[in-house]
């Protein structure tokens, strides 16, 4: 109905911008925001020389890519929490299982150029005096076999846990603390050096990926142009998921789960399936994560590390997915800011950002914008009830 | 040989000099004598001649000075020197920059340290060795002090020598004491298990059946090993079998003990979980709140005792039971602010309420960390908390073990007594049951929803007290146990206290259990994945709710 209004008002020129907006979905204003600061850091990093007042520095470009990976990370928490209400404390699991197929693939590319000089071992095997590779790192050196291993490897965690605590009805509170267990369990097993990942030190010291060696600063480029990329396609894959007839019965899921159970859903399956999705989007963003900052360890694992993904969405607002990157990237940036201006304060400001969060700002900063959005765009809003107003009167 | 005699018989004499001593005055007038004379000899030390010096050796032991052992002690250990100036005999001990600190021996005065070259050692060779450490062990075999005799005996049994033997031999029939008389029957039957003959063996076997002293496990250990493998004698076939007779009884004995070990080791770790998360069965179990920062709330029950171990440096023995209201205060008032301030704001939201005091525990590690550094601080151990409880030779129990078992508890059954039969306690059941029928009944619900998270808060501190004598204290001691905690209170059953006393006693267990066979850290992860999959078949725990509560 509001369309076909709007389609009547083409000729009125003074809301041409309002119907821009009207057409805009978020997915657009997101891809395209996404686009056009991929490309202004990109050109800016390329045709602009050092000194340039425009220039943007390989570090920016790295740490860029590294918020960008965040934010997808932050997406798939956002997609489990915001919408199915599974508030997962154990989300770095996923990403840093990534990681580590990426970061297992990476030590192969090593080659022979490792302290030990051995074509086959990385160093750290040859260190603790294995002779062989273990069975699961069979296949690392293949770009194919990584790239299924970063889907595979967090959602088949995601799909066994998952379908286990769902079924049995784990949920709420019960469920966040099980998968705390679950990424506090895997640290500790990381950090031992018999599981073959390389213990303590985890697998680090890079040389180079499919060809492209790691130091060179177009690499790094690449590297968040592609990671961009996979934002992008992220979003893209979430927003449609959650705006599909499927997604629709995950949000009831979260609202209301009896009633969808009586309705003659089964609940367990929806959920299990947001999960896996969601673990594997934690996933890509850890493997890209990996070969910007050029280690992977188990301090990823810590409960830490996940409770800070949860609060990157509350802060920029949960059930709003532009809302997870904001909050992602927002709160990366002050860490960054933080961190080097004063270390000391960093957790006072993200223990307190928690609190505030909570008490003051339940639905984030995203929960602000529309209410800016609603104000800006006051005429849309009495157009459209003058529409509706006139069409009741031709009806 | 008959230097060996003349020993023994000097020895002799001494004792039965020594036994003559009884009343005090005669003993502090012969000492001081003796004192006078030992002085006298010690000073002989530098001038006399290697050959010269086993009878000046013999008659220093045979003096009654309180001072013979330690000077017999030093010569032993090569660490008498005598100042070449003018041939004070001292106790030389070589520093990290190669200067000699020196202590009179027989004023125990300190005195400046030296370099090598002004102080010379006093003359030994290996008899002469052997010889001070027979008169040694006759010393302390002689000792008015139990502990100092069994010690004694006990370095006997472990390396037996002829003199000792022969020494334990003739005063076994004088000794008073229960403990050393039967430590020394051991000495001396496995002396003859080694070099007596065929009857002699076979009853001295019989007679060890029930002794688990190690060195004697050993022993027969080694003489079954000796005998040939094939064309054993009926003699040795005889032995051979009731020698392994008595080595597996004595096995079994042994594998029997260690299991109890490792059960007291087992409960002394479910005790500090238990400990740890009994004031989370309260603010979670019974208010429903998630308190992530709990684990912060033993972190400052651990900073209060060592607080206060700074506070007052002289009163370390009684430190702990200062801390334990101290802390209860501290993390108890810390809890209510938090429970005023922020959490009656999230009522009914438990998932705001994990993210809002997950950020008060950053804030609270920080702010120690800001205070006290970030650098893990060391809390002392009272007197009394230290050193073991020795039961037999292979079961001891540590004491501070033994005393956190015992507090915990305490607190666990003084908990379940407010909640079950003080009008709190039952306040507190009412609000957690019905809110608003408890509010109609004129309860204050606010007032007691503050009283309990200060509670459970405040036993939250006293957990961090006894941590406090476990691990070193640091802004991440809370950290560790949150998860665990957690884990114990939905194991043994929301809101049931008896389900947390199971659930953290049999954790703890089972963790030791798997210790020995996979590894600490395995163990852990073990326990944690047994946990995770426990509550997917049970999710309501070990002793869910039944009624109305369970809701």
């Amino acid at each position: 109905m509001t369309t076909s209004n709007s389609i009547q008002h083409n000729s009125n020129e003074s809301f041409s911008f309002q119907k821009m907006i009207q057409t805009l979905s978020h997915l657009h204003v997101v891809v395209g925001t996404l686009f056009i600061s991929t490309l202004y850091v990109t050109v800016c990093n390329l045709f602009f020389a050092d000194g340039s007042f425009m220039h943007v520095s390989d570090y920016t470009v790295s740490l860029f890519g590294k918020y960008l990976c965040y934010a997808l990370l932050a997406l798939a928490v956002d997609l489990v929490w915001g919408y199915c209400g599974i508030l997962s404390l154990g989300h770095g699991a996923f990403f840093t299982l990534g990681g580590y197929a990426m970061g297992m693939y990476l030590m192969r590319q090593i080659g022979d150029r490792g302290v030990y000089g051995n074509p086959d071992l990385p160093d750290f095997m040859v260190f603790l005096s294995w002779t062989e590779l273990p069975w699961f790192w069979a296949g690392s050196s293949s770009i194919v076999w990584m790239i299924c291993m970063v889907f595979l490897g967090p959602g088949l965690l995601a799909f066994i846990f998952g379908s286990m605590a769902f079924r049995s009805r784990v949920s709420g509170v019960y469920l966040s603390i099980m998968t705390q267990a679950m990424t506090y369990a895997l640290m500790l097993a990381f950090f031992r050096n018999e599981m073959g990942f390389g213990g303590n030190n985890g697998l680090t010291d890079f040389k180079e990926i499919a060809g492209f060696s790691l130091q060179n600063p177009h690499t790094k480029l690449g590297l968040f142009v592609i990671t961009a990329i996979a934002l992008a396609i992220g979003y893209w894959i979430s927003n449609y998921i959650v705006n599909s007839k499927m997604g629709r019965v995950i949000t009831a899921t979260r609202d209301a789960e009896s009633r969808v159970r009586f309705v003659g859903y089964k609940p367990e399956h929806y959920k299990v399936w947001i999960f896996v999705v969601s673990a594997m989007l934690a996933g890509v963003a850890g493997a890209l994560y990996v070969p910007q900052v050029g280690i992977i360890n188990p301090g990823e694992f810590s409960p830490l590390n996940s409770i800070e993904m949860v609060i990157w969405v509350a802060i920029g607002g949960r059930c709003t997915l532009y809302g997870a990157i904001i909050g992602a990237i927002v709160v990366s940036y002050a860490k960054t800011r933080f961190t080097a201006i004063m270390p000391e304060a960093w957790l006072f400001a993200l223990g307190g950002l928690f609190v505030l969060v909570t008490l003051l700002l339940p639905k984030g900063i995203a929960g602000m914008l529309p209410n800016l959005f609603d104000k800006l765009s006051m005429f849309k809003s009495d157009d459209s009830k003058e529409q509706e107003a006139s069409s009741a009167e031709v009806k | 040989m008959k230097r060996i005699f003349s020993v023994l018989l000097s020895c002799i004499i001494s004792w039965q000099a020594l036994a003559t001593a009884t009343t005090q005055d005669i003993s502090t007038i012969v000492s001081t004598n003796t004192d006078s004379a030992l002085s006298h000899l010690v000073q002989q030390l530098p001038t006399t001649k290697l050959k010269k010096m086993a009878p000046l050796v013999e008659k220093i032991a045979l003096t009654t000075s309180a001072q013979k052992r330690d000077v017999l002690q030093f010569m032993l250990a090569g660490e008498l020197y005598y100042l070449k100036s003018n041939k004070t005999v001292v106790r030389a001990l070589k520093t990290e920059n190669a200067l000699y600190e020196l202590t009179n021996v027989l004023t125990k005065q300190v005195l400046a340290p030296v370099k090598k070259s002004t102080i010379r050692k006093v003359k030994t060779n290996n008899r002469l060795r052997g010889s001070i450490r027979s008169y040694i062990a006759k010393m302390d075999l002689t000792d008015k002090n139990k502990n100092v005799r069994i010690q004694a005996v006990k370095r006997l049994l472990d390396n037996p020598s002829k003199t000792g033997l022969s020494a334990v031999q003739a005063l076994i029939k004088q000794e008073q004491d229960e403990d050393v008389r039967e430590l020394m029957n051991i000495t001396l039957l496995l002396n003859q298990l080694k070099v007596g003959d065929h009857a002699e063996k076979m009853a001295t076997i019989t007679q060890l059946e029930n002794t688990l002293e190690p060195s004697v496990n050993n022993a027969m250990v080694k003489l079954l090993g000796d005998l040939p493998l094939e064309n054993k004698t009926n003699e040795q076939k005889a032995l051979a079998l009731s020698l392994s007779k008595v080595i597996s009884s004595i096995e079994d004995k042994r594998s029997f003990f260690g299991i109890i070990e490792n059960i007291f080791f087992g409960l002394s770790l479910g005790s500090v979980l238990l400990l740890a998360a009994i004031g989370l069965a309260i603010t979670f179990g019974v208010m429903g709140v998630i308190n992530m920062a709990h684990g912060e709330m033993m972190m400052l029950g651990a900073y209060t005792t060592y607080v206060i171990q700074l506070a007052f440096p002289n009163l370390i023995e009684y430190s702990l039971l200062m801390a334990v209201p101290a802390a209860f205060l501290v993390s108890g008032i810390v809890g209510i602010i938090i429970e005023r301030g922020v959490i009656r704001y999230l009522k009914g939201r438990p998932l705001e309420t994990l993210l809002a005091t997950f950020g008060i525990s950053l804030i609270l590690q920080q702010l120690v960390r800001t205070i006290f550094s970030p650098l893990n601080r060391q809390v002392q151990a009272p007197e009394w908390m230290s050193g073991s409880w020795v039961i037999n030779p292979v079961f001891s129990l540590t004491y501070n073990r033994l005393y956190i078992i015992i507090f915990s508890l305490i607190v666990f059954f003084t908990l379940l007594l407010i909640l079950k039969k003080s009008a709190l306690g039952l306040h507190v059941r009412a609000v957690s049951q019905n809110r608003d029928m408890a509010r109609a009944l004129s309860i204050k619900s606010d007032w007691v929803d503050a009283i309990t998270f200060g509670l459970g808060s405040g036993i939250a501190g006293v957990a961090g007290v006894v941590l406090s004598q476990l691990t070193n204290v640091g802004p991440n001691l809370g950290q560790a146990y949150i998860i665990d905690s957690f884990l114990v209170v939905v194991f043994g059953g929301v809101g049931n206290l008896w389900g947390t006393l199971v659930a953290a006693m049999s954790l703890g267990s089972i963790n030791k259990f798997l210790e020995p066979a996979v590894g600490s850290v395995l163990a852990n992860i073990i326990v944690l994945v047994g946990l995770v999959l426990f509550i997917q078949k049970r999710p309501k725990g070990l002793f869910p709710q039944k009624g109305r509560a369970a809701d």
